[in-house]
């Protein structure tokens, strides 16, 4: 990964670079729109509305909320050192805490119970990882064997012989958490008056692009529940921590070069502990927030989003926003699947990948980047063949999707990702 | 050997007793007693058909330790095995129905188609790995997940048969052909008598081979030796010549491979399968992940260690009508895990400052020094 370092480092004292920087600044703004723009004309192509409605973002947006939360709480413990490949327990941990104190409390403190609970697993690893310096993916599979284990017995021991509840769920929690609507934007309430719904408006014109660039932010900003309100602001909380607090600071030095955190007095395996509490409590609050969702603990309700939340992490280069934009995007991708009449939506998808590939190896060719085009051009085929062989549009390749999105993302742009340089190594006093 | 038998074990055996101390907290705290808990474990794996049935169970385990411990000896996590045996299943059940074979070939075609649609599914992340950089551990979680679906879609669209009427899919019975039988003979002539209707599965006899298969592999071949000095000293395997391209290239596909044979014991041994379909056991890759790590990728460890795996799973079986949650045997195998982990890493760091240590001394006399007064690696964790 040194190598990375040294290339972009070249790249900036070369004349020109200025533009380059720039350029590279405004990508993600343009891959977002152009992105949108095939989607737009997908649904203009196909006649589907859902495709692109304020409703298919909502639900994309409660979707992505704990995918997003495990994306988080892998940075949070990669920055600081910590490869944590135990955080799909972790979650698993949040789901029963969040089912259990849900259900006797009310949501709120299944909030809380879910971050006690993904917490106590993030630090059951970081004693085995940090203490004892066990393998960080050898601690993580034990975790992840662990943690439903042990979820499964509590549910047994708790929910069996209660009303409405086995030791696959629980009864469900007491009250919901409530919804908030923006104002003005997206006619929310203020004061007991219902203000204009300017972005409703907007997008039942039905315009090329606008109409669905209003859909998203209405989507974004109707009804939304206070848990996933929270999760939004705990994105710009840990970007401000990592990156703005000296203790961001200790933590990501814990991460990037450990030997030099500890001349300078930082206590590394403190900071590692912080990293991993804090990543287990993010994984956690990822499950408390798939219990508001489905309103009770359900056994295997995880299904394996902490990996997911990993592979957003990496798509966006382990830094919050780029793990927001993956969760965004795998949130779409699974949202889909929950909307109504979702066969003709998924067959539209299909169809919408396989033009964004079609248009993204087209650009390989006029790059000359052969290589990854000789991948594109595969994953293209593959995704045709899955549009024009189904019989009936299939609920399975959409779930397939967002993994194979990573595995693209990770193929084409694994060059440029720079993970911490330092994680996953374990680390005592005296190492260089 | 008695020594080296005896201080290989102490770790696990540590762990064994912290494991059953955690899960008589555990059992304690939720209302129940240890003491009768672990009598009725002890009662239920007490008799010939227990042992019997717990070999059949930990045959798959086994194999799915095996697969992922060659990844492991080179440091390649190879957390897709999981993927790489449903799909294996399917495929090969699928294609071992189709096709009419005499006996031995056709259970002999069963194991190569699995076994290379397993390889081959591995080798999807040794060439994104070889040739785009992409992190093992990575693109095998997403191909674990990617096989998921595939499985789901293909079984539904293509493969299914379409005799099974209604909401469950499978794939076609296969013939008897494909059939390997039972070794209740042998234990009849050892003198044992089994209940009716309990079979020890004849796919043991593969099982034992593979694990030897693997011994030889790893400790008497030249790939063996580069295949270990790439796990634990990379630069020096390359200064040595060692292709580091080519071994992951060919590890992978090894480990892919035999993770594809994980799911055969159900299609070729037993007589409830036969075929791949919705009630085939999908789970058991991540298993084997927790069994190569208990037994320290070692043969003899492994089939230790899916052989206690197996015995928690039979003895926890008959807890419920007593009032004791089954689960417990969960607890049991997650905390022995974990604390073995654990005093693995302690017990070999311990080793390595001591050998450090040694050498230092041994060194320190060689120049006629005074022995440094500490050496790096060798403090032991706080």
């Amino acid at each position: 990964m040194t190598a990375t370092i040294d290339s972009t480092a070249s790249d900036v004292r070369e004349p020109g670079a200025e533009s380059t920087w720039r350029k590279a600044r405004w990508m993600p703004l343009a891959v977002a729109l152009g992105a949108m723009a095939i989607l737009s004309l997908t649904r203009l192509l196909a006649d589907n509305d859902d495709l692109t409605s304020s409703g298919t973002f909502g639900v994309a947006l409660r979707v992505a909320a704990p995918i997003g939360l495990a994306g988080l709480s892998g940075l949070v413990a990669e920055r600081s050192g910590t490869i944590n490949i135990g955080l799909d327990g972790m979650m698993v941990m949040g789901t029963i805490f969040a089912g259990w104190w849900g259900w006797q409390y009310g949501p709120w403190m299944a909030l809380l119970g879910g971050i006690i609970g993904g917490m106590a697993g993030g630090m059951v690893m970081s004693l085995a990882t940090t203490t004892f310096g066990v393998n960080h993916i050898v601690a993580g599979v034990a975790i992840n064997i662990i943690a439903p284990g042990t979820a499964r017995f509590m549910a047994g021991e708790l929910f069996t012989d209660v009303q409405g509840g086995s030791i696959t769920t629980s009864p469900g929690n007491t009250g919901a958490i409530g919804a908030f609507t923006v104002p003005f934007l997206s006619g929310g309430d203020l004061f007991g008056w219902t203000s204009p719904d300017i972005l409703g408006w907007l997008e039942d014109r039905g315009w090329f692009l606008i109409a669905d660039v209003a859909a998203l932010a209405k989507g974004l900003t109707t009804a939304v529940s206070w848990d996933v309100v929270l999760t939004i602001a705990i994105f710009f909380g840990i970007a401000y921590l990592l990156w703005h607090t000296p203790l961001g600071l200790r933590l990501r030095s814990a991460g990037e070069r450990p030997a030099a955190a500890d001349s300078l007095g930082v206590s590394v395996h403190t900071m590692r502990h912080i990293g991993m509490g804090l990543s287990g409590a993010l994984a956690g609050m990822g499950g408390a927030v798939l219990v508001l969702f489905a309103n009770r603990y359900q056994e295997n309700q995880v299904a394996g989003r902490g990996f997911l939340g990993l592979a957003t992490m990496i798509f966006g280069n382990w830094m919050p926003l780029g793990t927001a934009a993956g969760a965004g995007l795998f949130g779409y991708a699974q949202g889909i699947t929950l909307r109504t009449n979702p066969g003709d939506l998924v067959s539209a998808l299909i169809l919408a990948a396989g033009i964004s590939l079609l248009v993204m190896s087209i650009w390989m060719v006029v790059e000359r980047r052969w290589q990854t085009m000789g991948f594109m051009s595969v994953f293209t085929a593959v995704t045709f063949w899955a549009f024009f062989a189904a019989s009936e549009p299939n609920n399975q390749l959409v779930f397939v999707t967002p993994y194979v999105v990573t595995l693209i993302a990770v193929s084409v742009g694994a060059q440029r990702l720079r993970p911490p340089a330092e994680e996953g190594i374990p680390w005592f006093k005296g190492m260089q | 050997m008695f020594e080296r038998i005896w201080r290989g074990s102490l770790a696990p055996l540590a762990a064994a007793v912290a494991a059953i101390v955690i899960s008589s907290i555990a059992l304690l705290i939720s209302g129940n007693n240890p003491i009768d808990a672990f009598r009725e474990m002890w009662q239920t794996i007490d008799s010939t058909e227990s042992v019997v049935l717990i070999i059949n169970r930990a045959v798959p385990y086994y194999i799915a330790g095996v697969a992922v411990a060659i990844g492991f000896k080179m440091n390649l996590f190879n957390i897709g095995s999981n993927g790489q045996y449903i799909l294996a299943a399917l495929i090969a059940g699928w294609a071992g129905a189709e096709v009419s074979l005499p006996p031995p070939i056709h259970v002999a075609f069963v194991f190569l188609v699995a076994i290379t649609v397993g390889g081959t599914w591995a080798l999807i992340a040794a060439v994104l790995n070889v040739t785009r950089n992409v992190n093992v551990v990575i693109s095998t979680i997403m191909l674990n997940y990617i096989a998921f679906g595939l499985v789901a879609f293909l079984l539904n669209e293509f493969l299914a048969d379409d005799e099974t009427a209604g909401l469950v899919k499978n794939t076609k019975q296969m013939p008897s052909s494909a059939q390997i039988p039972s070794l209740n003979r042998l234990i009849e002539i050892l003198g044992f008598n089994l209940a009716p209707g309990v079979q020890l599965y004849g796919f043991l006899p593969f099982a034992i081979l593979l694990g030897v298969g693997y011994y030889v592999l790893l400790n008497r071949s030249r790939f063996g030796y580069d295949l270990k000095m790439s796990g634990l000293n990379p630069d020096a395997a390359r200064s040595a010549g060692v292709n580091p391209k080519k071994m992951v290239l060919i590890t992978l596909f090894m480990s892919g491979a035999v993770a594809g044979m994980i799911g055969l014991p159900f299609l070729l041994a037993d007589p409830n399968f036969q075929k791949y379909g919705d009630a085939f056991p999908v789970t058991i890759g991540f298993t084997g992940l927790g069994l190569a790590l208990l037994g320290r990728n070692s043969p003899v460890g492994i089939a230790a260690a899916a052989i206690v795996w197996a015995t928690i799973e039979r003895a926890t079986q008959r807890l419920a009508p007593i009032g004791i949650p089954q689960e417990i045997g969960r607890i049991l195998q997650g905390s022995f895990l974990l604390v073995a982990v654990i005093a693995y890493e302690v017990v070999r760091r311990r080793n390595d400052a001591a050998v450090a240590a040694a050498a230092a001394t041994a060194t320190a006399k060689l120049h006629r020094e005074p022995p440094p007064s500490s050496t790096p690696m060798a403090g032991a964790p706080a």
